[in-house]
């Protein structure tokens, strides 16, 4: 093994690391897997997997996996622009596309609301043409739009700037056209950190809770959205309910999570080695 | 010729890109930020500033403060006891324990709160025990301190983290060599390097803290004047239909964050190369 470092703390840091660790995330989430196994595996698929558990999911994860593929279009449109071109007001912009990282997920939660109600803003105007979004399912997706571009501007960023303009040049010189160069030559190298981000954005987009119950309507099977249920569960003290929601929930976000880090470090080793 | 024209962005390409990207961050972000000011203000600056000074409404933004004063203290000190275990030191299993602290990410905030539940809630593994010694943490305070440091945990360890390993360990050595102790060595030459990113770890970890929701909802029984937070507040003002005061309320949070990014985007401007990562 590698010699043992020189500097000190080794006992004391390595072992209120793990103290700390085991007390505030490893043990409160076994307590979620055993709960929800504990009055059995019938309970746990009957609560985990009932019409209107599923209904949730679906709603869950296709008004996440919508708002993803959104902010992946809009989202790399925004990070080419703050990387490639100056104008006035980039810094401002680039500092306001962190917002949903700094807004309380409730505050972003009445504001859209009111802007897509039928009287707000927009609502008011997609309201003749026959669109409704707050307090419909569509209202989810507004939600999760906001909260998820952050994370795709923000991995597509660095890399982006970081990307050698000769590659670019070699294929104009050869004659490639603007597109053939980005389809080519420059989306293959941001495509890794697009899906990065995609994924975190889709990940946090399932979780969320405090921005869409105000703007969804939170009708069963409509637009109830997973962690709403929970909630639902919880306070009808249905507790090994809840944490069988819970559970096929953190098995979902683990995998997606699990699956892009190991495809990032694939295509890693293809590009570093 | 050719290697020009598809090199150089035509100015109409050029605008039309500008101009999309802006409408769009317009419209998803700047749009909701100003319609929380004009709410608050919709009936008046008497109504706004009666609204602040509702009881309910102090003691919200009372207790907020009181959970942001423990909660994000205890995580910078944590987050800096993980971040230099990690970085100077070796050990199995480092790549599983730093998965294990950005976990609470990757946690949908409802069940962060659910977790808590489930150990100290009335039907909870310790619930028995705690009634008998008459402590309550669910539906109550400590819960919601529980609850906002799981979900502001990786915060500052993740910040730290990858700067400290960029940063190696070849000054510390040279202070210990020179006959400095631990601690000494740790206050005059990590520390000051490290300054920055702990600052901006700290100042995310804050705003997390005060806005956090859905975790803190669950287990905060919401009892007014006395386990609402202001984003718990502000739900239930905004289910009364009384949308001017949880607006009013709203606009100190959008207030907040507002000057969260404005310190952000200064440290990034000013201290950059501080924050992240270079070298090899």
């Amino acid at each position: 093994m590698a010699k043992r470092s020189a500097l000190p703390g080794f006992g004391l840091t390595v072992g209120l690391t793990l103290f700390w660790v085991s007390l505030i995330v490893i043990i409160p989430l076994s307590a979620v897997f055993i709960r929800s196994f504990g009055s059995g595996w019938e309970h746990f698929v009957s609560a985990g997997f009932s019409d209107r558990a599923i209904a949730a999911y679906r709603v869950t994860f296709g008004a996440a996996a919508l708002a993803t593929l959104i902010n992946a279009i809009f989202g790399l449109l925004v990070a080419w622009v703050l990387v490639r071109f100056q104008f006035p007001g980039r810094r401002l912009v680039s500092a306001a596309v962190d917002l949903p990282f700094a807004l309380p997920t409730a505050v972003a939660g009445i504001a859209l609301t009111a802007i897509y109600a039928s009287n707000g803003w927009v609502g008011s105007w997609l309201e003749p043409l026959g669109v409704k979004i707050a307090y419909h399912p569509q209202g989810i997706v507004v939600a999760l739009v906001f909260i998820g571009l952050p994370f795709i501007v923000r991995s597509i960023e660095p890399v982006l700037g970081d990307l050698d303009r000769s590659y670019e040049e070699a294929a104009a010189s050869l004659g490639a056209t603007r597109l053939q160069i980005f389809r080519r030559v420059v989306f293959p190298e941001i495509a890794p950190a697009l899906v990065a981000g995609c994924a975190m954005a889709f990940a946090r987009g399932v979780g969320e809770y405090g921005s869409v119950i105000f703007i969804a309507g939170n009708m069963p099977k409509i637009s109830e959205i997973a962690p709403l249920l929970i909630v639902t569960s919880l306070e009808q003290y249905d507790y090994a309910g809840a944490s069988a929601i819970a559970v096929v929930m953190l098995v979902a976000s683990f995998s997606i999570l699990a699956t892009v880090s190991f495809l990032q470090a694939q295509a890693e080793r293809r590009h570093g080695l | 010729m050719n290697k020009r024209s598809s090199l150089v962005t035509p100015l109409w390409l050029k605008t039309l890109l500008i101009g999309t990207a802006l409408a769009y961050v317009a419209l998803v972000l700047l749009l909701p930020l100003a319609s929380i000011f004009v709410e608050a203000f919709r009936k008046g600056v008497s109504t706004y500033i009666e609204a602040l000074q509702d009881p309910d409404a102090l003691s919200a933004i009372k207790l907020t403060g009181l959970v942001a004063v423990i909660a994000v203290p205890v995580n910078m000190v944590f987050g800096i006891v993980m971040a230099w275990a990690i970085t100077k030191h070796d050990f199995r299993g480092k790549g599983l324990l730093i998965a294990l602290i950005d976990l609470p990410f990757s946690v949908s905030p409802v069940v962060s709160g659910l977790v808590f539940v489930l150990l100290f809630g009335a039907n909870g593994w310790f619930g028995a025990w705690l009634q008998e010694h008459d402590v309550q943490i669910i539906f109550a305070v400590p819960g919601i301190v529980l609850a906002t440091i799981f979900v502001t945990f990786p915060f500052v360890a993740r910040q730290l983290i990858p700067l400290m390993t960029a940063q190696g360990r070849s000054a510390e050595e040279a202070a210990l060599t020179l006959g400095a102790n631990g601690w000494q060595t740790f206050w005059h030459v990590t520390l000051p390097d490290i300054r920055w990113a702990l600052l901006y770890g700290v100042l995310l970890c804050n705003a997390r803290a005060m806005g956090e929701f859905g975790a803190v909802s669950v287990v905060s029984g919401h009892i007014r004047g006395k386990t609402n937070t202001m984003p718990l507040h502000i739900e239930v003002l905004y289910n009364d239909y009384n949308f001017a005061a949880a607006f009013a309320v709203a606009s100190l949070l959008a207030g907040l964050a507002l000057v969260t990014l404005g310190l952000k985007s200064l440290l990034e401007w000013q201290h950059g190369d501080d924050l992240k990562a270079h070298g090899h």
